[in-house]
Protein backbone atom coordinates (compact mmCIF):
# COMPACT_ATOMS: atom_id res chain seq x y z
CA UNK A 1 0.00 0.00 0.00
CA UNK A 2 1.61 3.18 -0.97
CA UNK A 3 -1.57 5.35 0.38
CA UNK A 4 -0.50 7.88 3.00
CA UNK A 5 -1.16 7.01 6.45
CA UNK A 6 -2.35 10.95 7.27
CA UNK A 7 -4.14 13.25 5.67
CA UNK A 8 -2.76 16.23 4.29
CA UNK A 9 -1.14 17.95 7.83
CA UNK A 10 -2.77 15.27 9.96
CA UNK A 11 -6.24 16.65 10.87
CA UNK A 12 -9.16 15.29 8.75
CA UNK A 13 -10.98 17.99 6.47
CA UNK A 14 -14.20 18.00 8.76
CA UNK A 15 -11.91 18.74 11.40
CA UNK A 16 -10.42 21.76 9.36
CA UNK A 17 -13.59 22.84 8.17
CA UNK A 18 -14.27 23.55 11.96
CA UNK A 19 -11.51 24.97 12.77
CA UNK A 20 -11.26 27.36 10.10
CA UNK A 21 -14.59 28.88 10.71
CA UNK A 22 -13.63 29.46 14.12
CA UNK A 23 -10.53 31.07 13.04
CA UNK A 24 -12.63 33.34 10.71
CA UNK A 25 -15.23 34.17 13.68
CA UNK A 26 -11.62 34.97 16.04
CA UNK A 27 -10.89 37.34 12.90
CA UNK A 28 -13.84 38.94 13.20
CA UNK A 29 -14.30 39.83 16.91
CA UNK A 30 -11.15 40.27 17.95
CA UNK A 31 -10.04 39.28 21.52
CA UNK A 32 -13.07 37.27 21.54
CA UNK A 33 -12.63 33.89 22.47
CA UNK A 34 -14.10 31.30 20.00
CA UNK A 35 -15.02 27.62 21.24
CA UNK A 36 -14.38 25.06 19.15
CA UNK A 37 -13.99 21.03 19.28
CA UNK A 38 -10.24 20.94 20.13
CA UNK A 39 -8.92 17.40 18.60
CA UNK A 40 -6.95 14.84 20.81
CA UNK A 41 -3.15 15.80 18.96
CA UNK A 42 -1.00 13.17 19.15
CA UNK A 43 1.25 14.75 21.78
CA UNK A 44 0.16 15.61 25.35
CA UNK A 45 -1.88 18.92 26.20
CA UNK A 46 0.80 21.37 27.04
CA UNK A 47 3.08 20.59 24.10
CA UNK A 48 1.05 23.30 21.79
CA UNK A 49 -2.14 20.91 20.76
CA UNK A 50 -4.32 24.10 20.14
CA UNK A 51 -1.60 25.72 17.82
CA UNK A 52 -0.95 22.41 15.85
CA UNK A 53 -4.56 22.33 15.14
CA UNK A 54 -4.20 25.92 14.37
CA UNK A 55 -1.38 25.51 12.27
CA UNK A 56 -2.61 22.20 10.41
CA UNK A 57 -5.88 24.32 9.56
CA UNK A 58 -4.24 26.94 7.42
CA UNK A 59 -1.00 25.38 6.41
CA UNK A 60 -0.50 25.01 2.83
CA UNK A 61 1.92 22.93 0.39
CA UNK A 62 3.80 26.56 -0.55
CA UNK A 63 4.11 27.53 3.09
CA UNK A 64 7.25 27.80 4.85
CA UNK A 65 6.97 27.15 8.46
CA UNK A 66 9.56 28.01 11.40
CA UNK A 67 8.43 26.99 14.66
CA UNK A 68 9.83 28.66 18.61
CA UNK A 69 10.09 27.15 21.69
CA UNK A 70 10.76 30.45 23.65
CA UNK A 71 12.39 32.15 21.07
CA UNK A 72 14.62 29.13 20.35
CA UNK A 73 14.16 26.98 17.50
CA UNK A 74 16.21 24.26 18.79
CA UNK A 75 14.38 23.08 21.77
CA UNK A 76 12.66 19.58 21.68
CA UNK A 77 9.01 21.16 21.71
CA UNK A 78 9.81 22.72 18.30
CA UNK A 79 11.55 20.48 16.49
CA UNK A 80 9.10 17.76 17.08
CA UNK A 81 6.67 20.07 16.13
CA UNK A 82 8.16 21.45 12.80
CA UNK A 83 9.28 17.67 12.34
CA UNK A 84 5.78 16.97 12.80
CA UNK A 85 4.44 19.23 9.72
CA UNK A 86 7.45 18.48 7.40
CA UNK A 87 5.92 14.69 7.87
CA UNK A 88 2.17 15.30 7.42
CA UNK A 89 2.46 18.37 5.65
CA UNK A 90 5.44 18.35 3.36
CA UNK A 91 5.79 21.62 3.87
CA UNK A 92 9.24 23.55 3.81
CA UNK A 93 10.73 24.95 7.50
CA UNK A 94 12.72 26.87 8.45
CA UNK A 95 14.51 28.88 11.19
CA UNK A 96 14.56 32.15 9.73
CA UNK A 97 11.99 34.55 10.79
CA UNK A 98 12.45 36.83 7.28
CA UNK A 99 11.54 33.27 4.93
CA UNK A 100 8.94 32.25 7.40
CA UNK A 101 4.91 32.27 6.00
CA UNK A 102 3.73 30.35 9.49
CA UNK A 103 5.32 30.81 12.42
CA UNK A 104 4.18 28.77 15.46
CA UNK A 105 5.52 30.10 18.44
CA UNK A 106 5.38 28.91 22.19
CA UNK A 107 6.16 32.14 24.91
CA UNK A 108 7.57 34.76 22.60
CA UNK A 109 6.93 36.54 19.69
CA UNK A 110 10.40 36.96 17.58
CA UNK A 111 12.80 39.80 17.80
CA UNK A 112 12.64 40.50 13.81
CA UNK A 113 9.71 42.65 12.58
CA UNK A 114 6.71 40.46 10.92
CA UNK A 115 5.43 41.31 8.13
CA UNK A 116 2.29 41.11 5.82
CA UNK A 117 2.21 37.77 4.52
CA UNK A 118 3.05 36.10 7.79
CA UNK A 119 1.06 34.27 10.37
CA UNK A 120 1.71 34.47 13.78
CA UNK A 121 0.43 30.71 15.47
CA UNK A 122 0.62 30.81 19.33
CA UNK A 123 0.40 27.77 21.80
CA UNK A 124 -2.41 28.40 24.53
CA UNK A 125 -2.32 27.67 27.81
CA UNK A 126 -4.59 28.88 29.51
CA UNK A 127 -6.65 31.67 27.46
CA UNK A 128 -9.19 33.27 29.85
CA UNK A 129 -7.47 36.31 31.29
CA UNK A 130 -9.70 35.92 34.34
CA UNK A 131 -9.54 32.49 35.02
CA UNK A 132 -7.53 33.26 38.37
CA UNK A 133 -9.56 35.53 39.58
CA UNK A 134 -13.20 33.82 38.45
CA UNK A 135 -13.12 30.49 38.49
CA UNK A 136 -16.40 29.87 36.63
CA UNK A 137 -16.59 30.07 33.26
CA UNK A 138 -20.23 31.68 32.90
CA UNK A 139 -19.35 34.32 35.03
CA UNK A 140 -16.08 35.41 33.36
CA UNK A 141 -18.53 34.99 29.69
CA UNK A 142 -20.67 37.40 31.38
CA UNK A 143 -18.25 39.42 31.98
CA UNK A 144 -16.32 39.29 28.77
CA UNK A 145 -19.91 40.57 27.62
CA UNK A 146 -20.79 43.01 29.36
CA UNK A 147 -17.03 44.44 28.79
CA UNK A 148 -16.50 44.44 33.13
CA UNK A 149 -12.81 44.33 33.23
CA UNK A 150 -12.86 45.78 37.10
CA UNK A 151 -11.50 42.83 38.68
CA UNK A 152 -8.65 42.79 36.28
CA UNK A 153 -7.43 46.36 37.30
CA UNK A 154 -8.10 45.40 41.12
CA UNK A 155 -5.67 42.25 40.09
CA UNK A 156 -2.78 44.87 38.87
CA UNK A 157 -3.53 47.43 41.62
CA UNK A 158 -3.03 44.71 44.09
CA UNK A 159 0.00 44.24 42.58
CA UNK A 160 0.81 48.09 43.35
CA UNK A 161 -0.17 48.16 46.81
CA UNK A 162 1.83 45.00 47.32
CA UNK A 163 5.17 45.48 45.55
CA UNK A 164 4.99 49.00 44.47
CA UNK A 165 4.79 48.23 40.89
CA UNK A 166 2.86 46.00 38.45
CA UNK A 167 4.54 42.75 39.55
CA UNK A 168 3.08 40.61 36.14
CA UNK A 169 5.91 39.76 34.83
CA UNK A 170 4.18 37.49 31.79
CA UNK A 171 1.19 36.53 30.31
CA UNK A 172 0.34 40.52 30.91
CA UNK A 173 -3.22 41.40 30.33
CA UNK A 174 -4.08 43.19 27.16
CA UNK A 175 -7.12 45.22 25.70
CA UNK A 176 -7.27 44.21 22.32
CA UNK A 177 -9.23 46.67 19.80
CA UNK A 178 -10.56 49.12 23.20
CA UNK A 179 -12.94 45.56 23.65
CA UNK A 180 -11.85 42.56 24.94
CA UNK A 181 -9.30 42.31 27.70
CA UNK A 182 -7.14 39.32 25.96
CA UNK A 183 -4.41 36.98 26.97
CA UNK A 184 -1.52 37.34 25.05
CA UNK A 185 -0.44 33.72 26.28
CA UNK A 186 2.48 33.48 28.56
CA UNK A 187 4.93 35.63 26.61
CA UNK A 188 7.02 38.00 28.47
CA UNK A 189 5.94 41.44 28.87
CA UNK A 190 8.54 42.86 27.18
CA UNK A 191 6.81 41.51 24.16
CA UNK A 192 3.27 43.45 24.50
CA UNK A 193 4.21 46.26 22.64
CA UNK A 194 4.96 43.97 19.49
CA UNK A 195 1.16 42.98 19.33
CA UNK A 196 0.10 46.38 18.82
CA UNK A 197 -0.16 47.82 15.57
CA UNK A 198 1.63 44.50 13.95
CA UNK A 199 1.32 44.01 10.17
CA UNK A 200 1.31 39.99 10.55
CA UNK A 201 -2.02 38.08 11.43
CA UNK A 202 -1.89 36.86 15.17
CA UNK A 203 -3.66 33.24 15.72
CA UNK A 204 -3.93 31.92 19.39
CA UNK A 205 -4.80 28.27 19.47
CA UNK A 206 -5.69 26.63 23.11
CA UNK A 207 -6.22 23.01 22.82
CA UNK A 208 -7.28 21.85 26.03
CA UNK A 209 -9.36 24.76 26.59
CA UNK A 210 -10.89 24.50 23.78
CA UNK A 211 -10.39 27.78 22.39
CA UNK A 212 -9.49 30.01 19.65
CA UNK A 213 -8.81 33.53 19.21
CA UNK A 214 -7.70 36.39 16.95
CA UNK A 215 -5.91 40.18 16.28
CA UNK A 216 -6.13 41.37 12.87
CA UNK A 217 -3.08 43.24 11.51
CA UNK A 218 -2.86 46.32 12.36
CA UNK A 219 -5.36 46.23 15.29
CA UNK A 220 -4.88 48.60 18.83
CA UNK A 221 -3.39 46.14 21.64
CA UNK A 222 -2.92 48.14 24.66
CA UNK A 223 -1.19 46.72 28.05
CA UNK A 224 -3.61 47.14 30.49
CA UNK A 225 -2.16 50.22 32.99
CA UNK A 226 -2.64 53.43 35.55
CA UNK A 227 -2.05 56.71 34.70
CA UNK A 228 0.39 56.66 37.41
CA UNK A 229 1.76 53.36 37.10
CA UNK A 230 2.19 53.31 33.31
CA UNK A 231 2.85 49.89 31.62
CA UNK A 232 7.06 49.24 30.96
CA UNK A 233 8.47 46.24 29.47
CA UNK A 234 10.81 44.44 31.05
CA UNK A 235 14.20 43.18 30.22
CA UNK A 236 17.78 42.38 32.11
CA UNK A 237 19.92 45.40 32.39
CA UNK A 238 22.61 43.79 30.17
CA UNK A 239 23.79 43.41 26.54
CA UNK A 240 23.73 40.13 25.12
CA UNK A 241 26.97 37.61 25.89
CA UNK A 242 27.25 36.55 22.50
CA UNK A 243 26.02 39.27 20.24
CA UNK A 244 25.76 42.46 22.01
CA UNK A 245 22.20 43.33 21.02
CA UNK A 246 21.03 45.94 23.93
CA UNK A 247 17.18 45.64 22.49
CA UNK A 248 16.93 41.84 22.60
CA UNK A 249 14.85 40.09 25.32
CA UNK A 250 17.67 37.83 27.23
CA UNK A 251 17.38 34.61 29.15
CA UNK A 252 19.40 34.02 32.25
CA UNK A 253 21.80 31.09 32.16
CA UNK A 254 23.75 29.57 35.10
CA UNK A 255 27.20 28.74 34.26
CA UNK A 256 28.58 26.84 37.49
CA UNK A 257 27.79 26.58 41.12
CA UNK A 258 29.34 29.71 42.35
CA UNK A 259 26.56 32.33 41.42
CA UNK A 260 28.21 32.78 37.74
CA UNK A 261 25.59 33.56 35.19
CA UNK A 262 25.30 35.16 31.19
CA UNK A 263 22.81 36.32 29.67
CA UNK A 264 22.10 35.45 25.53
CA UNK A 265 18.69 36.31 23.52
CA UNK A 266 16.29 34.20 24.08
CA UNK A 267 15.41 34.79 20.12
CA UNK A 268 18.23 32.26 18.55
CA UNK A 269 17.64 33.03 15.00
CA UNK A 270 17.78 36.61 15.91
CA UNK A 271 21.16 36.14 18.03
CA UNK A 272 22.49 33.76 15.36
CA UNK A 273 21.66 36.50 12.92
CA UNK A 274 23.57 39.62 14.43
CA UNK A 275 26.43 37.13 15.47
CA UNK A 276 26.91 36.02 11.58
CA UNK A 277 26.78 39.72 10.99
CA UNK A 278 30.13 40.12 12.85
CA UNK A 279 28.31 41.57 16.64
CA UNK A 280 29.88 39.54 19.08
CA UNK A 281 29.44 39.78 23.02
CA UNK A 282 31.88 39.88 25.47
CA UNK A 283 31.12 35.75 26.01
CA UNK A 284 31.63 34.95 22.37
CA UNK A 285 33.71 32.05 21.57
CA UNK A 286 33.01 31.53 17.77
CA UNK A 287 35.53 31.47 16.04
CA UNK A 288 34.61 33.57 12.73
CA UNK A 289 36.88 34.46 10.67
CA UNK A 290 36.24 38.29 11.11
CA UNK A 291 36.69 37.98 14.63
CA UNK A 292 39.46 40.68 15.60
CA UNK A 293 42.76 39.21 16.11
CA UNK A 294 43.48 41.43 19.39
CA UNK A 295 40.42 39.89 21.04
CA UNK A 296 41.96 36.60 21.49
CA UNK A 297 44.68 35.22 23.92
CA UNK A 298 47.66 34.34 21.90
CA UNK B 1 -33.98 15.66 -14.16
CA UNK B 2 -30.50 15.73 -13.47
CA UNK B 3 -28.48 12.92 -11.94
CA UNK B 4 -25.22 12.50 -9.48
CA UNK B 5 -23.34 11.99 -12.80
CA UNK B 6 -24.51 15.18 -14.43
CA UNK B 7 -23.95 17.25 -11.21
CA UNK B 8 -20.90 20.17 -11.80
CA UNK B 9 -17.97 18.73 -9.78
CA UNK B 10 -16.62 19.73 -6.40
CA UNK B 11 -13.04 20.50 -6.31
CA UNK B 12 -10.35 18.51 -8.15
CA UNK B 13 -8.47 18.26 -5.05
CA UNK B 14 -10.50 18.61 -1.91
CA UNK B 15 -7.85 18.71 0.51
CA UNK B 16 -5.57 21.42 -1.09
CA UNK B 17 -8.06 23.54 -3.16
CA UNK B 18 -10.27 23.48 0.58
CA UNK B 19 -7.20 25.03 1.79
CA UNK B 20 -5.79 27.87 -0.87
CA UNK B 21 -9.68 28.95 -1.07
CA UNK B 22 -9.58 29.10 3.01
CA UNK B 23 -6.59 31.08 3.34
CA UNK B 24 -7.83 33.53 0.32
CA UNK B 25 -11.01 34.19 2.76
CA UNK B 26 -8.98 34.28 5.78
CA UNK B 27 -7.15 36.66 3.94
CA UNK B 28 -9.78 38.96 2.94
CA UNK B 29 -11.26 38.75 7.08
CA UNK B 30 -8.05 39.87 8.04
CA UNK B 31 -7.55 42.85 5.53
CA UNK B 32 -10.60 43.72 4.90
CA UNK B 33 -11.22 45.73 1.82
CA UNK B 34 -8.66 43.83 0.11
CA UNK B 35 -9.13 41.94 -2.49
CA UNK B 36 -8.03 38.23 -2.78
CA UNK B 37 -8.38 35.62 -5.73
CA UNK B 38 -9.75 32.18 -5.29
CA UNK B 39 -7.43 30.38 -7.63
CA UNK B 40 -9.05 26.70 -7.36
CA UNK B 41 -12.22 26.57 -9.40
CA UNK B 42 -14.95 23.98 -9.04
CA UNK B 43 -18.10 23.34 -10.94
CA UNK B 44 -20.97 26.19 -10.35
CA UNK B 45 -24.57 25.81 -10.88
CA UNK B 46 -27.92 28.24 -11.54
CA UNK B 47 -27.07 31.77 -10.55
CA UNK B 48 -23.93 30.58 -8.20
CA UNK B 49 -20.63 32.27 -8.58
CA UNK B 50 -17.81 30.05 -9.32
CA UNK B 51 -15.83 31.82 -5.88
CA UNK B 52 -18.88 31.30 -4.26
CA UNK B 53 -18.77 27.63 -5.20
CA UNK B 54 -15.52 26.91 -3.48
CA UNK B 55 -16.24 28.94 -0.79
CA UNK B 56 -18.97 26.38 0.33
CA UNK B 57 -16.84 23.36 -0.55
CA UNK B 58 -14.53 25.02 1.96
CA UNK B 59 -16.95 25.97 5.12
CA UNK B 60 -19.90 23.79 4.29
CA UNK B 61 -21.13 20.68 6.04
CA UNK B 62 -23.45 18.91 8.44
CA UNK B 63 -22.68 21.15 10.75
CA UNK B 64 -23.39 24.77 9.13
CA UNK B 65 -27.29 25.68 8.44
CA UNK B 66 -27.62 27.35 5.29
CA UNK B 67 -29.88 30.09 4.03
CA UNK B 68 -30.50 30.71 0.45
CA UNK B 69 -32.80 33.85 -1.04
CA UNK B 70 -35.18 33.33 -3.20
CA UNK B 71 -33.27 33.05 -6.41
CA UNK B 72 -30.76 30.66 -5.15
CA UNK B 73 -33.55 28.28 -3.68
CA UNK B 74 -35.39 28.51 -6.65
CA UNK B 75 -32.55 26.83 -8.45
CA UNK B 76 -32.94 22.77 -8.06
CA UNK B 77 -29.47 22.83 -9.45
CA UNK B 78 -27.75 24.84 -6.69
CA UNK B 79 -29.70 22.72 -3.70
CA UNK B 80 -28.90 19.72 -5.68
CA UNK B 81 -25.15 20.70 -5.60
CA UNK B 82 -25.29 21.95 -2.32
CA UNK B 83 -26.75 19.02 -0.74
CA UNK B 84 -24.90 16.45 -2.84
CA UNK B 85 -21.05 18.30 -2.34
CA UNK B 86 -21.69 19.68 1.46
CA UNK B 87 -24.36 18.43 2.73
CA UNK B 88 -25.32 21.57 4.17
CA UNK B 89 -29.08 21.42 5.64
CA UNK B 90 -30.77 24.42 3.99
CA UNK B 91 -33.14 25.77 6.40
CA UNK B 92 -35.89 28.65 6.15
CA UNK B 93 -35.36 30.51 9.10
CA UNK B 94 -32.56 32.63 8.70
CA UNK B 95 -31.87 33.42 12.57
CA UNK B 96 -30.26 30.44 13.00
CA UNK B 97 -28.32 29.95 9.73
CA UNK B 98 -24.58 29.87 10.05
CA UNK B 99 -24.13 31.37 6.27
CA UNK B 100 -26.37 33.08 4.01
CA UNK B 101 -26.24 33.07 0.32
CA UNK B 102 -27.33 35.82 -1.74
CA UNK B 103 -27.79 36.16 -5.38
CA UNK B 104 -29.92 38.59 -5.73
CA UNK B 105 -28.15 41.69 -3.14
CA UNK B 106 -31.14 44.13 -4.33
CA UNK B 107 -33.80 40.60 -2.31
CA UNK B 108 -31.56 41.27 0.80
CA UNK B 109 -33.74 40.77 3.51
CA UNK B 110 -33.36 43.14 6.72
CA UNK B 111 -29.95 42.14 8.47
CA UNK B 112 -31.94 42.04 11.61
CA UNK B 113 -33.28 38.66 10.52
CA UNK B 114 -29.68 36.70 10.15
CA UNK B 115 -28.67 35.27 13.53
CA UNK B 116 -26.30 38.62 15.39
CA UNK B 117 -25.15 36.29 18.03
CA UNK B 118 -25.26 37.08 21.53
CA UNK B 119 -23.00 39.27 23.77
CA UNK B 120 -21.85 36.01 25.39
CA UNK B 121 -21.57 33.82 22.19
CA UNK B 122 -20.91 36.94 19.12
CA UNK B 123 -19.77 34.27 17.12
CA UNK B 124 -22.86 32.56 16.56
CA UNK B 125 -23.58 34.75 14.07
CA UNK B 126 -24.26 34.27 10.31
CA UNK B 127 -21.68 34.94 7.92
CA UNK B 128 -23.58 36.23 4.52
CA UNK B 129 -22.26 35.82 1.50
CA UNK B 130 -23.89 38.12 -1.40
CA UNK B 131 -22.65 37.98 -4.74
CA UNK B 132 -22.07 41.29 -6.41
CA UNK B 133 -20.95 42.79 -10.22
CA UNK B 134 -17.67 43.65 -9.15
CA UNK B 135 -14.94 44.07 -6.81
CA UNK B 136 -12.82 46.09 -9.66
CA UNK B 137 -14.36 48.90 -10.66
CA UNK B 138 -17.68 50.84 -9.54
CA UNK B 139 -18.43 53.47 -6.88
CA UNK B 140 -14.83 54.04 -4.33
CA UNK B 141 -15.62 53.27 -0.44
CA UNK B 142 -12.99 54.26 2.41
CA UNK B 143 -13.00 51.77 5.08
CA UNK B 144 -11.29 52.03 8.47
CA UNK B 145 -11.08 49.34 11.58
CA UNK B 146 -8.70 46.34 12.34
CA UNK B 147 -7.08 45.04 9.37
CA UNK B 148 -6.67 47.79 7.71
CA UNK B 149 -3.24 49.92 7.96
CA UNK B 150 -4.80 53.55 8.01
CA UNK B 151 -7.36 53.87 5.35
CA UNK B 152 -8.26 51.01 2.61
CA UNK B 153 -10.59 52.07 -0.48
CA UNK B 154 -12.48 49.60 -2.45
CA UNK B 155 -14.07 50.06 -5.70
CA UNK B 156 -17.18 47.95 -6.13
CA UNK B 157 -20.24 47.25 -7.61
CA UNK B 158 -22.14 46.61 -5.31
CA UNK B 159 -26.61 45.72 -4.83
CA UNK B 160 -27.94 46.49 -2.42
CA UNK B 161 -26.90 50.04 -3.06
CA UNK B 162 -27.35 50.96 0.65
CA UNK B 163 -25.70 47.66 2.31
CA UNK B 164 -22.94 49.73 3.84
CA UNK B 165 -25.36 51.86 5.27
CA UNK B 166 -27.09 48.92 6.98
CA UNK B 167 -23.78 47.59 7.98
CA UNK B 168 -23.56 50.58 10.18
CA UNK B 169 -25.81 48.93 13.01
CA UNK B 170 -22.77 46.75 13.90
CA UNK B 171 -21.21 49.68 15.31
CA UNK B 172 -24.01 49.70 18.49
CA UNK B 173 -24.30 45.79 18.49
CA UNK B 174 -20.69 45.47 18.78
CA UNK B 175 -19.76 42.57 19.98
CA UNK B 176 -22.30 41.09 17.73
CA UNK B 177 -23.32 41.84 14.55
CA UNK B 178 -23.03 40.31 11.02
CA UNK B 179 -20.01 39.21 8.81
CA UNK B 180 -20.21 39.83 5.03
CA UNK B 181 -18.06 38.35 2.31
CA UNK B 182 -18.42 39.73 -0.83
CA UNK B 183 -17.87 38.04 -3.69
CA UNK B 184 -17.92 38.47 -7.33
CA UNK B 185 -16.62 35.68 -9.66
CA UNK B 186 -13.22 34.35 -8.71
CA UNK B 187 -12.37 37.68 -6.37
CA UNK B 188 -13.63 38.07 -2.54
CA UNK B 189 -13.38 40.78 -0.18
CA UNK B 190 -14.68 40.77 3.92
CA UNK B 191 -16.40 42.84 5.80
CA UNK B 192 -16.39 42.06 9.28
CA UNK B 193 -18.08 43.41 11.65
CA UNK B 194 -15.34 45.62 13.19
CA UNK B 195 -14.94 47.63 9.74
CA UNK B 196 -16.00 51.14 9.04
CA UNK B 197 -17.02 51.85 5.46
CA UNK B 198 -17.75 55.47 3.97
CA UNK B 199 -19.11 56.10 0.76
CA UNK B 200 -16.61 58.18 -0.45
CA UNK B 201 -18.96 58.81 -4.27
CA UNK B 202 -17.59 58.70 -7.37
Amino acid sequence: MNAPAYNFAYLDEQTKRMIRRAILKAIAIPGYQVPFASREMPMPYGWGTGGVQVTAAILGPQDVLKVIDQGSDDTTNAISIRKFFAKTAGVATTTSTDEATVIQTRHRIPETSLHENQVLVYQVPIPEPLRFLEPRETETRRMHALAEYGLMHVKLYEDIARFGHIATAYAYPVKVNARYVMDPSPTPKFDNPKMDNCPALQLFGAGREKRIYAIPPYTQVVSLDFEDHPFEPYRFNAPCALCAAENSYLDEIVTDDKGSRMFVCSDTDYCEGRQAAGHHGALSAAPYKDKAPETSNG
Amino acid sequence: MTTIAELPPGFVDKVLSAQSTFRSVMDAMARPGAVQRIVPMAGTSGPMMRGTAAIALTLFDHDTPLWLDARMSESSDVLKWLKFHTGAPVIQDSSIAAFALISDGGALPSLERFALGTNEYPDRSTTVIIQVDSLDAGRSFELRGPGIDGVATLHASIKPFDLFERLRFNETLFPRGIDVVLVADDAVVAIPRTTRVMSKGG
